[in-house]
């Protein structure tokens, strides 16, 4: 099914046009502010809304919001509603690399490179090129823009469209960050409602040439596949998203990992661990972290009662009790503990408490860390720089609330506890990187880094 | 990297127009520059600047990219409303298009394209042809689109300068880019085109599939969706097609994985291997489930499509409910539609779990989303048969909160429970009576009073709570007020008393005699006449029990549905409705309803296109053509009403049509006959969807016709295009417009036996492998009894040249039995056995085929063929 949007609107605040590219001449400009605009009024806010309109002209509007700028598209097709909305995303991704922010200010400040990239993005409507890298090579900005003009590079079309020929670099590095966001949400009787982890291969390159690189990971399959004994070092990954650099269909046959990356930083691969595994996961890493040379220990625990004997535990338990005394004032209690190993530490702890939006006078008092009223955000924030494995931390707090309130008050927003926190050197999967291979034709000795780190995702727990 | 050009924004005092003017005429380069980037800027913010359009275009022959590409984009706005002098600007598009420069090159056709001005386009061919031969795929890749874009002007000229040929040799293109560009403008110039034109074959499948590892992600898109037309021939092909595709799920962009899924879910209908599919399910649920992961526009994408996907295979994300609880931090629309999505995945082994959640979402403070919730906790209970008293326990629970909207939500699901599961939840009715005060919204009073109405006999004070609402009987809404009557009709009736007599008096001289409501009055009257004549008739109309309703959160019915599904990612996909419901079809609509609208200004009958549609509509005739009558006055586009108007306005125009078969190519024969006063031209033909996909395979080619006069035309026609759903049948509707008179719609028959194909003939030995391959309940018969044989040579001759070939005969006591074979296409054969005596009326003909839907409709064809 054939589809492309007649229209690209870059909007402001107000859904009046900031610039616009007519890609099919059959939208008019008018129409879409008037529609837009009252929707907007309409609606308030533009979160209530959903991304996809249409009017009863027969044009479908798309649109993603970014600082004070809404982008905007019109069609008049059906087209490919997911991918247009990514292309609108990848928009800002693109502006934002050359104008550092966008919003209204800078797209004023720039608006002949946006026209330029307009056209070059997207042609007739349908997206074509959206590598801000590549793109900056052949468009630039006024301050680096030269006289000499300008040929495509060869990425643009090339089977690798994501990095350009001749790169040099004196030493050649590449940084390999294993990042795992745990996303948990805890229902207010304290039962875990779901958690999940999302983990992303975060790369910075800094090589020269054309590099081949292949990158091994302790993943199950593979292991298995290749016959080395797995003794619980393996790991399964729910499911895999690779950058478009890498082979997919390599991968789909043996489980390779290679690609040419792009120069410079990107999410190689990002991956997702579902509930049960995790379970079993986080209570592996937990042993292994505290014995390492007592591999064997691990496959005691791969029955199945396994699931009954260890409950999962989330990282950083959060307990509350909030006691309303009548209308004048709250009393928290607030109870954190750490449930990992000692010999991790976590770090920039921040464990947000809700509080009703018309309390005063905050008297806080904690075991560790400080805690304050940030009236914006209608919480408490209790900030523990550095909360080491097995502790467990308590602040106490006491608010005024007004003693006199509106008649029909507005039921109170039920928002949860969250909770951010890093703990370095970490992974709750397991996933380790077993090795990364890097072969230019040049022949140069490349070094790869590698870190891991574990942080707090959607962390939420719900209050009663 | 910072610019500074909202400089160019801020205006001086001086005139603005002659001071920018001047300065475009400048003799220094870099004043010029500024002078077009001040026009640009003009032209952003909406001013009217096309009067600079000389000047500008003069600043065109540059070296500077940047300034050209400022004057192309203001050529672009402006060229439409100067096509005069627009024609200025040929000379140097021509030039740039043979640049050494590949990015000038493509600026140029792209440019160009994009100026919808006829004159230009002429122009634009030449160069266009050069480019998409072009050494540098950067410019091929442009030109690719560049050929979509003219078709959009002018389809003619693409299709005489032969660019079709040339944008189809491109998808064997070596450059990826190039490929999948090709592959985005064929798909798009199919769309607005009736004939086939880009028709995926094996040979270009295999191309695809490989241009799709390499190409950039957009390009991924466009391919896998150019994909999901194509109709594997078997099930190895399909496997084939699902394994090369099945990577993609692996892909970071969203768009990608889920083009990908449609492609798969489209071949699994193939599949027949339950172990295949049962992989291919388990393979697809993580990237979906991952897609959640994504911003909140696509996850909204991605949770309308998996709203079908879950309709279709509920397996696939059967255990996956629990990534679609809601977060704190979702926007409203996201939630809404996880809730959807929840209400379909639960099941008796997860209710528990949902309710815990729906519970925690009907005390949130959006009030949807409350509203939703609780609604969704009702569906739950009508869906679920064993968990229907633990969501009453939760709904019970809600309305203990005493929060206004939630008691009015839990009511009204409460009563669609009741209509569920009669009989079994009255106990709580106590419960929900406490709440009676609180209510003030039609439907949630609506449901209430229904509920008092229904279970009178077992709420004690119920002529009481009924009386509570009659005070403010004629202020009611008319919802209420219907409730209102019926609910004190059945506490009469059960309850005769003097009590509910007072009260049925007052209510039906309310609704009769004091109101407006025509639907009221009646039902009022009605009851009214029933309760005075026969009351045990009443009983038996007011009390009857009443059908038990089901869940209706699977809605879709499964042809729309499929339809959907072909459109996964797509906005059709997240309307849910067909893309016909919301694209108009010709591009070019918007400009052609506005000269219809002015059309109809202009004849001063506005009213005679419904008449026309009256009396054309809707005849059919058994035979193979049609004869219609069409009356229509006599819609002269004169400027002053025709004073015989009315005496001529009986005029008959007729037009006859049949589809024909010749040469292998079917054909519609139509002829016309001007029975008005007008001369007609402009005929222009369209067929709706239908069992064979039938639909013209070009224009309608009628000259104009002079009054009295007579046309006959052949309709090159194409086959199995666009198929419409459901069960096969013969019929195929046909609407014929010209300028002068409204649309005339008529319905036709499709004789099956233009489809036999030449092809049909087999040998003796595969009739016979075929004929025992099929199993016996393939086979029907039926007997033909007008028929007569007189002679079995002419028999098989008059056969084969409708393509019914002729295998073998043999003799069966005094009748001669012949096999004969046809063909339709897809693959489709019959194996036809007629038995009959020569010169006796009466044939009986056997067939067998796979596919037995079609028999009926062959029956027909060959009836018609033994006439």
């Amino acid at each position: 099914m054939a589809g492309a949007v007649s229209a690209l609107f870059l909007l402001d605040i107000k859904g009046r046009v900031l610039v616009w590219r007519d890609y099919r001449g059959d939208v008019s400009a008018l129409q879409a502010e008037r529609f837009f605009t009252k929707l907007l009024d309409k609606e308030g806010d533009s979160e209530s809304h959903s991304p996809v309109v249409y009017d009863d002209a027969g044009v479908t509007y798309m649109f993603i919001q970014h600082n004070n700028v809404f982008l905007l598209t019109a069609s008049r097709q059906n087209c490919n509603a997911a991918s247009i909305l990514l292309f609108l995303h990848r928009v800002v991704d693109v502006f934002k690399h050359y104008f550092e922010e966008l919003e209204e200010e800078s797209l004023r400040d720039n608006f002949v490179v946006v026209y330029e990239l307009l056209d070059e993005m997207m042609d007739f409507g349908y997206p074509q090129y959206t590598e801000a890298k590549i793109l900056s090579e052949f468009i630039k900005t006024d301050a680096y823009r030269m006289e000499v003009s300008q040929r495509p590079p060869m990425a643009v079309t090339n089977a690798v469209s994501w990095r350009s020929e001749g790169i040099r670099y004196k030493k050649n590095e590449v940084f390999l960050d294993v990042v795992e966001s745990v996303n948990i949400l805890v229902n207010s009787n304290g039962q875990i409602v779901r958690s999940d982890v999302v983990g992303a291969l975060k790369m910075r390159t800094y090589l020269s040439g054309m590099p081949e690189c292949k990158l091994g990971l302790n993943d199950r399959v593979l292991l298995e596949a290749q016959g080395r004994a797995t003794k619980g070092k393996a790991i399964d990954l729910d499911d895999i998203k690779f950058h478009q650099c890498v082979r997919l269909a390599r991968f789909e046959n043996d489980r390779t990992i290679s690609f040419i990356p792009p120069d410079g930083s990107f999410d190689l691969m990002t991956y997702r661990l579902s509930t049960q595994v995790s379970l079993l996961l986080v209570i592996y890493s937990y042993w292994m972290l505290k014995i390492p040379e007592m591999h064997y220990l691990v496959p005691l625990f791969s029955c199945l009662s396994l699931f009954d004997v260890l409950k999962v535990k989330p990282l950083i338990w959060v307990e509350a009790q909030i006691e309303k005394h009548s209308r004048s004032r709250i009393e928290l209690m607030v109870k954190a503990r750490s449930q990992f190993k000692e010999r991790s530490t976590a770090t920039n702890v921040e464990i947000e408490v809700p509080v009703p939006s018309d309390s005063t006078n905050p008297n806080i008092r904690t075991s560790m860390g400080s805690a304050a009223y940030a009236p914006e955000r209608d919480a408490m924030v209790w900030k523990v720089k550095s909360f080491p494995g097995g502790k467990e931390y308590m602040c106490r707090a006491e608010f005024s609330l007004p003693s006199i309130t509106a008649e029909e008050a507005a039921p109170e927003k039920k928002a949860p506890i969250r909770v951010k926190f890093e703990i370095p050197y970490f992974t709750v999967s397991g996933i380790q990187v077993r090795y990364l291979k890097i072969i230019e034709k040049s022949g140069y000795q490349a070094l790869p880094w590698v870190r891991y780190i574990t942080m707090a995702g959607e962390y939420e727990l719900r209050l009663t | 990297m910072s610019g500074h050009d909202s400089k160019y924004f801020s205006t001086t005092k001086k005139g603005e127009i002659p001071e920018l003017k001047e300065e475009l005429n400048s003799q220094y380069k870099d004043k010029r520059k500024d002078a077009v980037k001040k026009v640009i800027a003009a032209m952003t913010v909406g001013k009217d600047v096309s009067s600079l359009f000389t000047d500008v275009v003069n600043c065109m022959q540059t070296e500077n990219l940047e300034l050209k590409k400022l004057v192309y984009l203001y050529l672009i706005n402006y060229a439409k409303s100067q096509p005069d002098l627009a024609i200025l600007a040929v000379n140097t598009f021509v030039k740039d298009s043979q640049d050494p420069n590949p990015l000038i090159r493509a600026l140029a056709v792209r440019t160009m394209g994009c100026i919808r001005v006829d004159k230009i386009t002429e122009y634009l061919c030449d160069p266009l042809q050069r480019c998409l031969k072009d050494d540098d795929p950067y410019v091929r890749k442009t030109a690719a689109i560049c050929v979509a874009k003219l078709y959009d002007i002018n389809a003619e000229l693409v299709e005489d300068r032969g660019f079709l040929e040339a944008l189809k040799d491109l998808i064997s293109d070596n450059n990826p880019m190039v490929v999948a560009n090709a592959v985005a403008a064929l798909a798009e110039i199919q769309d607005s085109s009736a004939r086939p034109i880009f028709e995926i074959t094996s040979h270009t499948l295999s191309k695809l599939l490989t241009a799709l590892n390499e190409c950039t992600e957009w390009g991924q898109v466009f391919i896998l969706d150019s994909l999901s037309k194509y109709k594997a021939a078997d099930v190895r092909e399909a496997e084939n097609i699902v394994e090369r595709v099945t990577p993609r799920l692996q892909h970071a962009n969203c768009a990608v994985v889920l083009s990908a899924v449609k492609i798969i879910l489209l071949q699994m209908e193939l599949i027949t291997s339950t172990d295949v599919v049962r992989n291919l399910c388990k393979k697809m649920a993580p990237p979906l489930v991952t897609l959640l992961s994504a911003e909140p526009e696509i996850q909204y994408v991605a949770l309308r499509n998996i709203n079908l996907i879950v309709q279709k295979r509920p397996t696939i994300l059967a255990h996956e409910i629990k990534v679609f609880f809601c977060k704190y931090n979702d926007p409203i629309y996201v939630k809404m539609e996880k809730l959807e999505i929840m209400i379909k995945l639960a099941s008796d082994r997860n209710i528990d779990q949902v309710l815990l959640e729906f519970k925690e979402y009907a005390t949130e403070v959006d009030v949807d989303f409350v509203r939703k919730a609780v609604r969704a906790i009702g569906r739950c209970a009508i869906k679920l048969e064993r968990a229907a008293e633990r969501c009453i326990s939760v709904l019970l629970e809600l309305i203990k909160i005493k929060v206004n909207y939630v008691v009015q939500e839990a009511i009204i699901v409460i009563k669609d429970i009741f209509r569920r599961y009669p009989n079994t939840y009255e106990s709580i009715i106590a419960t929900l009576c406490e709440s009676l005060d609180t209510l003030d919204e039609p439907e949630a009073k609506a449901s209430m009073i229904w509920i008092i109405g229904e279970y009178a006999e077992r709420i004690d004070n119920a002529d009481e709570l009924l009386e509570s609402f009659l005070e403010t009987f004629p202020e009611e809404p008319a919802l209420v007020q219907l409730q209102l009557l019926t609910a004190t009709v059945k506490l009469f009736l059960k309850k005769p008393t003097e009590g509910p007599q007072q009260m049925i008096q007052a209510v039906l001289n309310n609704a009769t005699v004091e109101t407006d409501n025509p639907d009221l009055r009646d039902r009022a009257y009605i009851y009214w006449r029933l309760l005075s004549t026969d009351p045990e008739a009443a009983k038996d109309v007011v009390l009857a029990e009443k059908p038990v309703i089901s869940d209706d959160s699977n809605q879709l019915d499964s042809s729309l549905l499929d339809d959907l599904l072909a459109n996964i990612s797509t906005l059709s996909s997240v309307y849910h409705k067909p893309p016909e419901a919301f694209v108009s079809r010709v591009k070019t609509a918007p400009r052609a309803d506005d000269e219809e609208f002015a059309d109809a200004a202009e004849t001063g009958y506005s009213e005679s296109p419904s008449q026309g549609v009256d009396g054309a509509s809707p005849s059919s005739s058994a035979g193979t053509s049609s004869h219609v009558p069409v009356m229509q006055p006599p819609a002269t586009p004169a400027p002053m009403p025709d004073l015989l108007g009315d005496l001529m306005g009986m005029d008959n125009s007729i037009i006859s049509a049949q589809l024909v078969r010749r040469d292998g190519q079917i054909f519609y024969d139509i002829s016309f006959d001007n029975g008005t006063q007008a001369v007609l031209d402009g005929f222009m033909i369209q067929f709706n969807k239908n069992t064979f996909g039938v639909a013209a395979g070009g224009p309608l080619q009628v000259p104009p016709m002079q009054p009295g006069a007579s046309a006959r035309s052949l309709l090159p026609m194409v086959a199995f295009q666009n198929i419409s759903p459901g069960a096969p049948n013969s019929l195929l509707q046909v609407a014929v417009k010209n300028n002068q008179q409204p649309v005339w719609y008529f319905n036709d028959k499709i004789p099956m036996h233009v489809f036999f194909g030449e092809d049909g003939k087999m040998e003796r030995t595969s009739f016979l492998e075929a004929w025992k391959s099929l199993p016996d309940d393939n086979e029907f018969s039926k007997e033909f009894a007008a028929s007569v044989i007189s002679s079995i040579d002419a028999t098989i001759e008059h056969l084969a040249a409708s393509n019914v070939f002729f295998i073998a005969k043999r003799k069966n006591a005094n009748k001669d039995v012949l096999y004969m074979s046809a063909k339709i296409p897809r693959g489709i054969p019959f194996l036809i056995e007629l038995t009959a005596a020569v010169g006796v009326p009466g044939v009986k003909c056997a067939v067998k085929t796979p596919n037995k839907e079609m028999v009926a409709l062959f029956f027909e064809a060959m009836e018609s063929l033994l006439k």
